[in-house]
């Protein structure tokens, strides 16, 4: 499997989303700069956490406007598999590749914790590896990760299944609409998600629950 | 030498410097005229306090600062110490008080700014940070929106940045109310062959501006950081820097990468004074001239003078020596990562620092003496009065009730509202979040280095060389809780003004403390930072010599956390029971005093059972530990079960036993059947051990017939600062 991770500058999650990668799936990941004109021949391209341009403007609205960004929505189109986390959650959605937005936590704080994610779709590239229903602990770190869209976009996504992500258990750490945490598009290859499961793979992580998202990109 | 348009030097002008008469008629005779503005500017900025350590040098030179793992001591921006296989830990911890008072948001965010760039300064890449924070009383009427901006910087900065927060300390006390502490600690990990320094090297090589550009504000920081406040604090809010951490992070993936090409001779982060300090300490360090021509500095705002450019704490930026057959390859690194790249002079042989703006000479003065022979004090002290050893301290009326109180005061109950601002978890190698006895970064493959700040200051006020002691051995204590090998400190000594000779007293015996345990633990002095006049309207804090302390884990499965793993596990007491009672939290929230000695420390005492404990932590031996500080055992035993779903039952003790904070202690549980072999191992090394109960499936606490539900206890220590701070 290949895979490329996208770096802007202020993006500071990617080292630990290649250490997952590699980690659990067995392959490194391609780094690639934000002003590269188009992607290497990969599987997957994600874009990973952190604060791209300080989140200055609007959090992700620099960065989806870089020149890889055009091609990675290019390709996407064509059906390429695309993974945000956090950061990359906002930039994908700022690039129109995911319906919605990302505003301030209702508590209006920075929060670092772990929360519990229902499994609601397990039909995707990320989560076939699990079980539909299944509940599994994840850590979530950011300050603007309030899922918000309109009335419209909210009955497509519940109704066709596209909320892959929702926040269980009463640990909704944000405010997010219906607890969602993570969504995929209608045509299936592109996942956006707040919560961090490059933060839960391995023994010292003190659960490894996020694990077998990453082993099931290999099945996809 | 010309003057145009800069003021005639006055008295008061002088005064506004910061600098005495006597500081003053030194410059002049140094001089052999009437310095430009600009000269006076820079004086004033390197001779302060806050960057020449000219009351508490004298002191600080006794501490010991080599050991068997310490490659770099004090001196530079921060100490290093080896962790083997090539490795290199880099740390320091820094105070950004006065700033933080001001502006909380900004000041501590640029605190933590600053102590970042003192750590990837010197080539390595930062992998942790702490703060240790004090804040006034609760009920003034400026704490909550202190603690709230303080805590929403540091998180601000350092989670953009992207270092995981994994420690600190948060302390509440009256003394503070007009002067908080805000203190920001940072660890970097580096090559131990790929360390780099701001010792200047070679002559007529390019002097190169590196990061942000430069702009008005910050100007005399450091000279503020070295006054005392008064009632008008406020107006000196524009003397507050602006953090910008989104620049710092491109700043430090350029730095790494400047440093990876080879092109650095030497480099020094513009912290304190900005352009000045780092110029100064290059040129100084190296005994080279230095010449700066400021029509080259990059700058953000119009018609800059000279004196605003050499005194600007502008933040985000950095000044290095050039190797100059790579200067096309370094420029273009900074402009991948879109930040300033400007040659802006030159070393020399000349021994002067000569500042040159729009074609004239603004400052000519002998860098040496600007450096590192600024004025050295040995301030008059007194002997801090010995109070007397506290006894008779009354029970509590009602034990649960005191116990539930306790455990939900302001300064013990947990801090969650407070470290779940912070990114503890990027970088994917943290192995102990906040809340545990010391933060743990994995460095490498199996291998890590845990982090703890630690001072009890009102030990240190009562006492300050046994408070000197304790605020050492409690790092000390902590680092070994979670199995690691204490290596080294940092030390960020806050104190009030030490022209008055009872706070110089309180200094001088603080450090005979610190020194003491130092030597005792085998556990040297490798960076720190002074702060004093920390005082508003003449009335100081508590002292507070904050100490952070590195240890080194070898083996990261043999970690150790605090809370109780299994049922019937025994729990047992290491270092016997307690008596002390004075200066305890007992006494100050039950009993409402503030009185007596505080708990002495007995260091032999306190190496022998740390070792025998990390010896068991070593033999996987035991299930949890947890050192006993504040509160005394009874805090110990509940925080160790808050984090489950277990409980405990515990002898009936005395409440003497149950809150005193006598040191050199720890509470460990094992196997029920580890537990007569671990007591003839204390016995065989001499090391006071009790069991004192079992870890009970039941989720409650039984102190002989008391009962106290874990949940009860739980939501007392987890309510406090939620509560306070939606109120």
């Amino acid at each position: 499997m290949k895979s490329a991770v996208i770096t802007f500058p202020g993006i500071n999650r990617e080292r630990d989303m290649m250490l997952a990668l590699e980690a659990t799936t067995g392959h490194k990941a391609i780094s690639v700069w934000h002003t590269e004109a188009t992607l290497p021949d990969v599987d997957l391209v994600v874009v990973p956490g952190g604060f791209s341009y300080g989140d200055y403007l609007r959090c992700g609205a620099i960065a989806a406007r870089s020149p890889i960004m055009q091609d990675i929505r290019a390709k996407a189109l064509k059906g390429l598999k695309v993974l945000g986390v956090c950061n990359g959650f906002q930039i994908i959605t700022e690039a129109g590749l995911l319906p919605g937005v990302l505003v301030r936590n209702a508590a209006l704080k920075f929060v670092c914790r772990e929360v519990k994610l229902e499994i609601e779709n397990n039909q995707t590239f990320f989560t076939n590896k699990m079980a539909k229903g299944q509940i599994v602990s994840c850590p979530v770190a950011h300050g603007e990760g309030n899922y918000l869209c309109d009335a419209e976009t909210l009955q497509a996504l519940e109704g066709e299944g596209r909320v892959v992500f929702r926040y269980a258990e009463g640990t909704n750490p944000n405010g997010a609409t219906n607890d969602i945490a993570g969504i995929v598009s209608a045509s299936g290859n592109v996942i956006g998600m707040m919560p961090h499961p490059e933060n839960m793979i391995e023994a010292i992580h003190g659960k490894m629950d996020c694990r077998p998202l990453f082993e099931g990109l290999l099945a996809a | 030498m010309k003057h145009a348009a800069e003021p005639a030097i006055t008295p008061e002008i002088v005064k506004a410097h910061g600098l005495k008469p006597d500081e003053y008629q030194r410059f002049l005779d140094l001089l052999g005229r009437t310095p430009t503005m600009t000269e006076l500017g820079i004086c004033s900025a390197m001779w302060n306090e806050h960057c020449s350590y000219k009351s508490s040098k004298k002191h600080l030179k006794k501490l010991p600062t080599t050991g068997e793992r310490v490659l770099i001591g004090p001196g530079e921006n921060a100490g290093v110490i080896d962790i083997d296989d090539g490795q290199a830990i880099i740390f320091k911890m820094e105070s950004h008080n006065h700033p933080s008072f001001i502006e909380p948001y900004q000041g501590s965010a640029t605190g933590v700014g600053g102590i970042l760039r003192d750590v990837f300064t010197m080539g390595a890449r930062p992998i942790a940070a702490l703060n240790a924070l004090r804040f006034g009383s609760p009920d003034h009427p400026k704490t909550r929106h202190l603690v709230s901006g303080v805590v929403a910087g540091v998180g601000g900065y350092g989670n953009s940045f992207g270092v995981p927060t994994i420690g600190g300390e948060v302390n509440f006390h009256e003394s503070y109310n007009g002067n908080i502490l805000v203190n920001a600690m940072a660890v970097g990990i580096a090559d131990t062959d790929k360390i780099f320094l701001s010792k200047a090297k070679g002559v007529g090589l390019p002097v190169v501006y590196l990061g942000a550009k430069t702009g008005r504000d910050g100007i005399h920081g450091a000279t503020m950081a070295s006054a005392e406040f008064d009632n008008k604090a406020d107006e000196k809010r524009p003397t507050v820097q602006v953090g910008d951490p989104f620049t710092e992070k491109c700043l430090l993936e350029a730095c790494l990468e400047l440093m990876a090409s080879g092109a650095v001779i030497a480099i020094q982060d513009m912290g304190a004074a900005g352009l000045t300090s780092s110029a100064v300490e290059m040129g100084a360090k190296g005994d080279l001239g230095i010449e700066l021509d400021l029509d080259m500095v990059p700058c953000r705002e119009e018609n800059m003078s000279a004196y605003e450019m050499m005194l600007s704490e502008s933040q985000e930026r950095m000044l290095m020596v050039l190797r100059p057959e790579l200067e096309k390859q370094a420029e273009a690194i900074f402009h991948k990562w879109g930040l300033d790249f400007a040659i802006i002079g030159k070393t020399t042989n000349t021994l002067r620092f000569i500042i040159k703006h729009q074609g004239e000479v603004k400052a000519d003065l002998p860098i040496k003496q600007m450096g590192d022979e600024a004025p050295e004090y040995d301030r008059p002290w007194v002997e801090p009065k010995k109070l007397a050893l506290l006894t008779n301290v009354p029970a509590p009326a009602d034990l649960k009730a005191a116990i539930i109180k306790i455990i939900g005061s302001p300064d013990m109950c947990s801090r969650r509202w407070v470290w779940e601002q912070y990114d503890s978890l990027i970088g994917s190698n943290t192995a102990q979040i906040p809340g545990g006895d010391a933060g743990v970064v994995r460095v490498g493959y199996n291998k890590a280095i845990a982090v703890s700040t630690d001072v009890t200051p009102r030990y240190v006020q009562a006492d300050p060389y046994e408070g000197g002691k304790q605020a050492v051995a409690e790092t000390w204590r902590n680092l070994t809780c979670v199995g690691a090998e204490p290596i080294a400190i940092t030390d960020n000594l806050n104190f009030g003004n030490p022209e008055k000779p009872e706070i110089m007293g309180q200094i001088v015996f603080a450090l005979r403390g610190i020194d003491a345990a130092c030597r005792a633990l085998d556990y040297p002095v490798v960076s720190g930072n002074v702060s004093l006049y920390n005082e508003t309207n003449g009335k100081a804090i508590l002292p507070t010599p904050a100490i952070g302390g590195v240890g080194l884990l070898k083996d990261l499965s043999k970690m150790t956390t605090k809370h109780f793993k299994s049922v019937g596990d025994a729990i047992l007491l290491v270092g016997g029971h307690g008596t002390h009672l004075g200066q305890s939290i007992y006494l100050r929230e039950i009993l409402g005093r503030e009185e007596g000695a505080p708990p002495p420390v007995d260091l032999a005492t306190e190496k022998k059972n740390g070792d025998f404990v990390r010896n068991l932590i070593n033999h996987s031996q035991v299930t949890a530990v947890h050192d006993i500080s504040d509160g005394g055992l009874v805090t110990t035993v509940i925080e160790m079960a808050l984090p489950t779903s277990l409980g405990a039952t515990i002898d009936a003790l005395s409440h003497e036993h149950l809150f005193s904070e006598d040191q050199a202690r720890y509470v460990l549980t094992c196997k029920h059947t580890e537990a007569a072999k671990i007591i003839t191992q204390a016995h065989v090394a001499g090391v006071d051990i009790i069991r004192i109960g079992t870890v009970t499936t039941d989720p409650t606490l039984a102190i002989g017939k008391t009962e106290i539900a874990v949940a009860e206890l739980r939501t007392s220590h987890e309510g406090w600062f939620p509560n306070y701070m939606a109120s």
